[in-house]
């Protein structure tokens, strides 16, 4: 039985509630912490579980917490990311709903390790249902001593309040969020000053997603050892995946990293394989801003090995044959879908999504939609598979944000990796335009 | 309560209460950051953020009008027009696109006799086009307020707008 640190109890009747998940052994890492650790400890328990954000980054979060610059008497703040808006990501929505206590108690941990008093969760406005349930577990951890003033008699302090967004994906980018949570639109902020020194209300900040804010109550109770002997190399612990398309169990799974991409995709305890009838053609491993790859390279390396699911062996061969871990929204798609459709609806995504602070961003990503909506439409130019790929080119490291990489990286992949397919859709546009027009050229399904 | 202003738009007494607390939340001098929340509170109550509506909030923070209409033009779920009684909010992105959902769209269109950003002469239902929802295992979604209809097909669709229409 594979190791579960966040889904455990998952399904566990009634885990929504105070009661229940203190049964299920819920904020005894709490206890541990406040009472038999100093925060340099719980920092130092984390550093050794290796456990890298799962916001999409990946950066390692023992490592970000031990940047946060401590002056005196300036408070400092934790900031939970739970804006959740990258298209196939939906882990930190089915987490926070299903289990919201999870979240409260690493909340609690993750505060106390850094010496925040006051923490946020920013959750997507939409997610209002949400928010009312994390809202209830905070009166409920409340009631019981575990918030609020002197918790459990040890002196510490922690109110936590949770931030509705508005509506933006860019508000999932940390320095939007604070600019958001600052009552501002979410523009994007220059770097440095970074979180760390200058963030929400220019005092130093640790912004972190709900997945690896929930980690760190298993990282108190069993030790940062543990964890780190969970996984595989540098890629330590479990992740949620977030998997969508055509596939028989759509859904969230916790997996082990390390766990090969064919397992994922066709054993019955994951994905259950493709749809009846049909075969795989292409998967975007980690949400929809990394780089899309065809059967064959998601499944096995250049090299011929087998892929697996871990930070390194995803983005093994850089952009050429790889991608990345990402957010881990696997998007799996069988031969029935058109790539440019489905490149032309990601960057139409992004070209609404940018905050427009940054010409290659603003500009770029609408001419990359302008030019592939022509493609998809049957008026297609030559040339334009060579001006994407120029566009794509130049919005990449030239912006304040990594959004706009994030919207250069799936239009550059889909071109290397389906340039037939693109080619096609402008030598036969009446073919091509047909409803339901699916490239049927040479190409590897599996 | 007392105001100076001309506003005809003033939160109910619980709302102002929910306000009020909501304001608190913040250390000293960030009131700025209750805006988000009460932009939600105003259209809860409104069904739109309205000129009168903001103004009445910038007020409440003590910030520019300006600061709040930035804000509300911004993000997208706030209506900065007047809307009908259920606004069906529609995932049009890629995941929710492989399960179906245009031609799950095309039906709802074709079923309302309206386009996106469009309100049916009834008053009852505006169609709006959004970006992912955060649950793509579980589409085509859309959302009416806090609701999710997920795994929709045409029937569920055609179900759902029988129910709202009553
Ligand atoms: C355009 C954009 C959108 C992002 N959206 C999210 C998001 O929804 N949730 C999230 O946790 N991180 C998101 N990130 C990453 C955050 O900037 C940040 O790296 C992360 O919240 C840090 O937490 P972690 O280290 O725990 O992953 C986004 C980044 C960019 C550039
Ligand atoms: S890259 Fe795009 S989203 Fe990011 S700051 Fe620049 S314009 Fe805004």
């Amino acid at each position: 039985m594979a190791t579960k640190i966040l889904t455990e109890h998952i399904n566990v009747p009634g885990i929504e509630t105070f009661d229940v998940y203190r049964k299920q052994g819920g904020y005894t890492a709490v206890e541990k912490a406040l009472k038999t650790m100093t925060p340099e400890e719980v920092v130092e328990e984390v550093k050794k579980s290796g456990v890298r954000g799962r916001g999409g980054a990946g950066f390692p979060m023992g490592m970000k917490w031990s940047f946060l610059a401590k002056p005196e008497g300036v408070p400092r703040y934790l900031v939970c990311n739970a804006d959740e808006s990258e298209p196939g990501t939906f882990k930190d929505h089915y987490l926070m709903k299903t289990i919201p206590h999870l979240l409260i108690e690493g909340m609690i941990i993750s505060s106390y390790a850094l010496g925040a008093n006051k923490s946020f969760i920013y959750v997507r406005g939409e997610l209002m249902y949400v928010i009312h349930i994390l809202e209830k577990a905070i009166e409920e951890a409340k009631a019981k001593g575990f918030l609020g003033k002197n918790i459990l008699g040890t002196g510490y302090d922690l109110e936590l309040v949770v931030q509705p967004g508005g509506g933006a994906y860019i508000c999932g980018e940390e320095t939007a969020l604070l600019e958001s949570l600052e009552g501002k639109r979410g523009n994007p902020r220059n770097k440095p000053p970074f979180p760390a020194v200058k963030g929400l209300y220019q005092s130093p900040t640790v912004v972190n997603n709900v997945e690896s804010i929930a980690t760190t109550s298993w990282i108190v109770n069993h030790g940062g050892e543990a964890y780190a002997a969970i996984g595989i190399g540098r890629s330590t612990g479990t992740k949620l995946i977030s998997a969508s398309g055509h596939i028989n169990k759509p859904g969230v799974y916790e997996i082990e990293l390390g766990v090969p991409v064919e397992d994922f995709i066709y054993a019955d305890e994951w994905c259950g394989g493709i749809r009846p009838g049909h075969k795989l053609k292409a998967v975007v491993a980690g949400g929809s801003s990394v780089p899309i790859l065809p059967a064959n390279l998601i499944l096995n390396l250049a090299n011929g090995e087998k892929r697996l699911m871990s930070y390194e062996s995803l983005s093994d061969g850089g952009f050429q044959t790889g991608t990345m871990l990402g957010s881990g929204g696997f998007i799996v798609m069988d031969e029935t879908t058109c790539i440019v459709r489905n490149t032309w609806n990601f960057a139409r995504f992004y070209h609404h999504e940018s905050c427009g602070q940054c010409s290659p961003c603003r500009e770029g990503t609408g001419w990359m939609e302008k030019v592939l909506h022509r493609i998809e439409h049957g008026h297609g130019h030559r040339q334009d598979i060579d001006l994407l790929v120029d566009v794509a080119k130049k919005i990449e490291g030239n912006t304040i944000c990594p959004l706009g990489d994030a919207a250069a990286w799936p239009v550059a992949s889909a071109i290397r990796h389906f340039r037939d397919e693109f080619e096609w859709h402008i030598t036969n546009p009446q073919e091509a335009t047909q409803p339901g027009a699916v490239y049927r050229g040479e190409m590897a399904l599996v | 309560m007392t105001t100076e202003s001309n506003n005809t738009i003033q939160f109910t007494p619980d709302r102002l209460e929910k306000a009020k607390e909501i304001i608190a939340r913040y250390p000293e001098g960030k009131q700025k950051s209750a805006l988000l929340p009460l932009l939600h509170l105003l259209q809860e109550q409104e069904g739109w953020t309205s000129p009168e509506g903001m103004d009445y909030i910038a007020q409440m923070l003590d910030i520019q009008p300006i600061e709040v209409y930035e804000v509300a033009t911004f993000y997208t779920m706030y209506h900065i027009n007047p809307v009908g009684k259920h606004v069906i909010e529609y995932c049009r992105t890629g995941p929710c696109c492989l399960m179906g959902g245009e031609d799950v769209y095309a039906h709802l269109k074709q079923r309302l006799g309206i386009d996106a950003g469009q309100t049916t002469v009834d008053g009852r239902f505006t169609l709006k086009e959004v970006e992912c929802l955060a649950a793509c295992g579980m589409g085509p979604v859309f959302q009416i307020r806090e609701k999710y209809y997920m795994n929709l097909t045409n029937e569920r669709v055609d179900e759902i707008i029988d129910e709202l229409s009553k």
